[in-house]
């Protein structure tokens, strides 16, 4: 339980602040408002120099380079979507992490939504068009023919002596 | 002589792979039983001498023979025995090795255990893995050859990547190749149903034991491999949808979904076409898995430009397979016999619903992981998609699918009873909503989210728990019957129960760990104490130490809680000398399912340390999700039901079941 309080009181205290980072002791901002926004964009961009991972994560010294960059920024006074831009005008769509939506990533981000779209709506037609094939073959399905009902007496007939073994 | 005996092992292989890939199709044509039987010869011969090439490699690497190419460059003699052994498939050639073992390891499975086949369907089986087995000897040989000499031999060699010498090594690859290349089994299973044209229940429960221990290595090798990230990178994370990442996610997603197919159609004999589509979907994820790490495409495609050779070879091989068995699969798919109706509530459908949700989030994965390669290639553009991407369009995928994962065992086939499921699964729902107003309550302002979600992995474990308790009859029968029926239920049904909670044991570690983890990051001097999440750490003192290849600094911390000591953390840092790289060791203090995690960063001048230190609650939760499903996962493929060929049960123990 004490445990469970200190989570709960380190929850307040970091308000759903994630972590994992490779931020030195060096870079970080005197006011934490302003720090926590650094974070946060931080983890929008990308270290360029290494493969996939956000300049937070990195230890690349670019990535070092970027960090205070941002923090620069936003000493500077600059909103997040400036420090965004002025980033995007310097190295290309390449840093963000999370693409712009324009119109070279309306597939990217289409393509998710329609996979399951179109799956719903293909399982819908699909289920339509067999209940409906279904419905009309249904009264030869519930009845066993005359050949299958010999089956099944047989089948029974040689289960039962099992069942008492 | 070694080398060359491996070598030579190794066409050998590739011969016995071509004979197995034509001869017994030959046979099953012509149905003569000798040259089907041929299959069964060759794939354990092949398997003999997959087996030899592979142990002559690693001798060479225990004996540091650095007059192989492969033994120079990967290996030093100082090395601990261990990593000299792992160091075999720390590289391209060798890990190569290792998959054509493992194909041909699986190959050999099919034909040593494969004797209640119809004796076609296991010849067709066995010639198309010798066709995949034939392919990557191939490229073994002509691209990748691990046992290449040098002319003049060095004296030493330049030793492994030291984040690989780790014990993460020798599990983690051999795991996931035992997933990847377990897919192939299912793939060649649905290949050789293509070509005979016939499909039937049969099929399925010949093909699911073998997709059920592929995504049980899949499952562990993946999480294994995330644990790695997570203590050796030393930053603490332990998920970057990295594309590397990406390519073994995409046939788990995959797999996952056919597992779950492959149950309809074994039950009801529906759904035969799409599992058919879901096995070779499934194995064409690991190829592309297998391409996009293995030819360097990843880096930068100019890197696959500049040399092609590899990249390129394996491009054919995976259009080859894929493209092959998708045309197969578009001509002779027609041709079989749809069965089994069933309504959309039903366990047909949720299953069914499932497979929605679960080849959506593959997709996803698929697209963002492939987009900016295509996009580079395309336009010349370059774009990346990480982290922020995938957690916004896979993430609200999982949602519906978990909220659906309790109802489904608790619907019957062919018709289920959506109001007597729900009713069913009111208790699970009310903890969830508890858990949720609790955890709102303590944290009143802080992340909105997290309460939510903890609630959803709360049902899904509680709903889990639900379905065994129901079928139990546990609270509502006196305990020594809930126990007898407990021991008469089948144990893919605890198999099911105890895969579904992992994923909420998952869910719930995922968001403790990325919501209320505490940090801290600064420069400690000696006897400077930081505290972190309620722990006093105090820096005792900074020492250096001399490892069989490396130097070492660590640091000794000494934790306490409220003034009571727990124990003494030594992360260290240690520099390789002859790579000229270091690698960071955290130190971790488990505590339940929590851990405090240190690690260090550079000395300063003054003597000063940077330090790293975060607390992580719960964060075990994340590997014990999938611990606890590859664990479900044994179970079932112990029951008696998947042992295909076993007599049935002697005793009608089916009388304690409750009627479904």
């Amino acid at each position: 339980m004490r445990k469970f309080i200190a989570y709960v009181f380190v929850a307040v205290m970091m308000a759903g602040s994630p972590a994992a980072h490779a931020v030195q002791p060096d870079e970080i901002m005197s006011d934490p408002a302003k720090e926590a926004r650094a974070r946060d964009l931080s983890r929008e961009l990308r270290c360029m120099v290494c493969q996939n991972q956000s300049i937070d994560d990195s230890d690349a010294p670019l990535a070092r380079d970027l960090r205070l960059l941002v923090r620069e920024r936003i000493a500077t006074g600059d909103s997040d979507s400036q420090v965004i831009d002025f980033l995007v005008a310097r190295y290309g769509e390449f840093v963000l992490l999370k693409p712009r939506f324009t119109p070279h990533t309306v597939l990217l981000w289409l393509l998710p939504p329609l996979a399951l779209i179109g799956g719903g709506v293909a399982l819908w037609v699909y289920n339509r068009r067999r209940t409906s094939a279904g419905a009309a073959a249904d009264p030869a399905l519930l009845h066993l023919t005359a050949e299958e009902e010999a089956r099944l007496e047989r089948l029974l007939a040689a289960e039962a002596p099992d069942k008492k073994a | 002589m070694i080398a060359e005996a491996g070598h030579y092992a190794l066409v050998l292989a590739l011969a016995l792979a071509l004979i197995q890939s034509t001869v017994p199709l030959l046979g099953a044509r012509w149905g003569d039983h000798a040259l089907m039987n041929v299959a069964r010869s060759t794939a354990l011969a092949q398997l003999l001498f997959a087996a030899v090439s592979f142990g002559l490699l690693t001798l060479l690497h225990v004996v540091s023979d650095f007059s192989v190419v492969n033994v120079f460059e990967n290996s030093h003699s100082m090395k601990p025995l261990l990593y000299k052994i792992t160091g075999v498939w720390g590289n391209h050639e060798g890990s190569m090795l290792l998959w054509v073992s493992i194909l041909a390891l699986f190959g050999g499975l099919v034909a040593a255990f494969g004797n209640n086949l119809p004796l076609s369907l296991r010849a067709h089986v066995l010639a198309v893995q010798g066709w995949i087995a034939a392919a990557f000897y191939l490229f073994i040989l002509m691209t990748s050859n691990p046992f290449l000499r040098i002319a003049s031999p060095p004296i030493e060699g330049r030793d492994l990547n030291p984040v690989l010498q780790d014990i993460g090594l020798a599990v983690h690859p051999p795991m996931l190749y035992l997933g990847y290349v377990g897919f192939s089994i299912s793939f060649s299973f649905a290949v050789a149903a293509l070509i005979e044209g016939r499909i039937d229940a049969a099929w399925a429960r010949w093909v699911r034991p073998w997709t059920l221990v592929a995504w049980i290595f899949l499952t562990l090798g993946i999480a294994m491999g995330s644990y790695w990230a997570y203590y050796e990178l030393g930053w603490g994370g332990w998920w970057f949808w990295d594309p590397v990442e990406n390519a073994s996610l995409m046939p788990w997603l995959a797999g996952t979904a056919l597992l779950h197919s492959a149950v309809v159609m074994e039950k009801r004999n529906a759904l035969k076409v799409w599992t058919i589509l879901l096995s070779i979907l499934t194995f064409s994820l690991s190829l592309l898995g297998t391409f996009l790490v293995r030819s360097g495409v990843l880096t930068s495609v100019h890197a696959f430009a500049t040399d092609p050779t590899r990249g390129v070879f394996i491009l054919l091989i995976l259009c080859l397979f894929i493209g092959g068995s998708l045309s197969l699969y578009a001509w002779r798919a027609s041709a079989l016999k749809q069965g089994g109706l069933f309504a959309p509530i039903s366990r047909e459908g949720a299953l069914v619903l499932n497979n929605l949700f679960l080849t959506t989030a593959c997709t996803t994965v698929f697209i963002g992981t492939l987009y900016p390669l295509a996009l580079e290639v395309l336009t010349g553009d370059k774009i990346s998609v990480g982290a922020p991407f995938f957690n916004l369009t896979f993430g609200p995928l999982f949602v519906p699918l978990m909220v659906a994962m309790p109802f489904g065992p608790l619907l019957a086939w062919k018709r289920g009873d959506l109001a007597g499921a729900s009713q069913r699964l009111m208790a699970a729902g009310i903890a969830a909503l508890i858990a949720i107003a609790v955890l709102w309550a303590w944290i009143r302002g802080g992340a909105t989210f997290a309460p939510l979600a903890i609630g959803l992995g709360i049902f899904v474990v509680a709903g889990a728990l639900t379905d065994l308790v129901e079928r139990t009859a546990l609270f509502r029968a006196p305990l020594t019957t809930a126990f007898a029926r407990a021991r008469g239920l089948p144990r893919a049904t605890w198999g099911t129960a105890l895969a579904h909670a992992g994923i909420g044991v998952a869910l719930i570690g995922i968001v403790c760990e990325t919501t209320w983890n505490s940090e801290y990051i600064g420069s400690m001097k000696q006897n400077e104490t930081a505290t972190v999440a309620g722990y006093q750490l105090r820096l005792d003192g900074v020492t250096q130490r001399q490892g069989p290849n490396f130097r070492e600094m660590i640091a000794q911390f000494t934790v306490t809680l409220d003034g009571e000591t727990l124990r003494v953390m030594t992360p260290s840092k240690r520099n390789f000398t002859t790579r000229g790289s270091s690698t960071t060791e955290a130190a971790l203090l488990t505590r339940g399912a929590s851990q405090i995690y240190i690690s260090l960063g550079d000395a300063n001048a003054d003597g000063a340390i940077a330090v790293r230190i975060y607390h992580k609650p719960l964060v075990l939760l994340i590997w014990w999700g999938p611990v606890l499903m590859a664990f479900g996962g044994m179970l079932s493929l112990s029951d008696r039901r998947l042992r295909v060929g076993a007599p049935k049960p002697a005793k009608p123990a089916r009388a304690l079941q409750p009627a479904e």
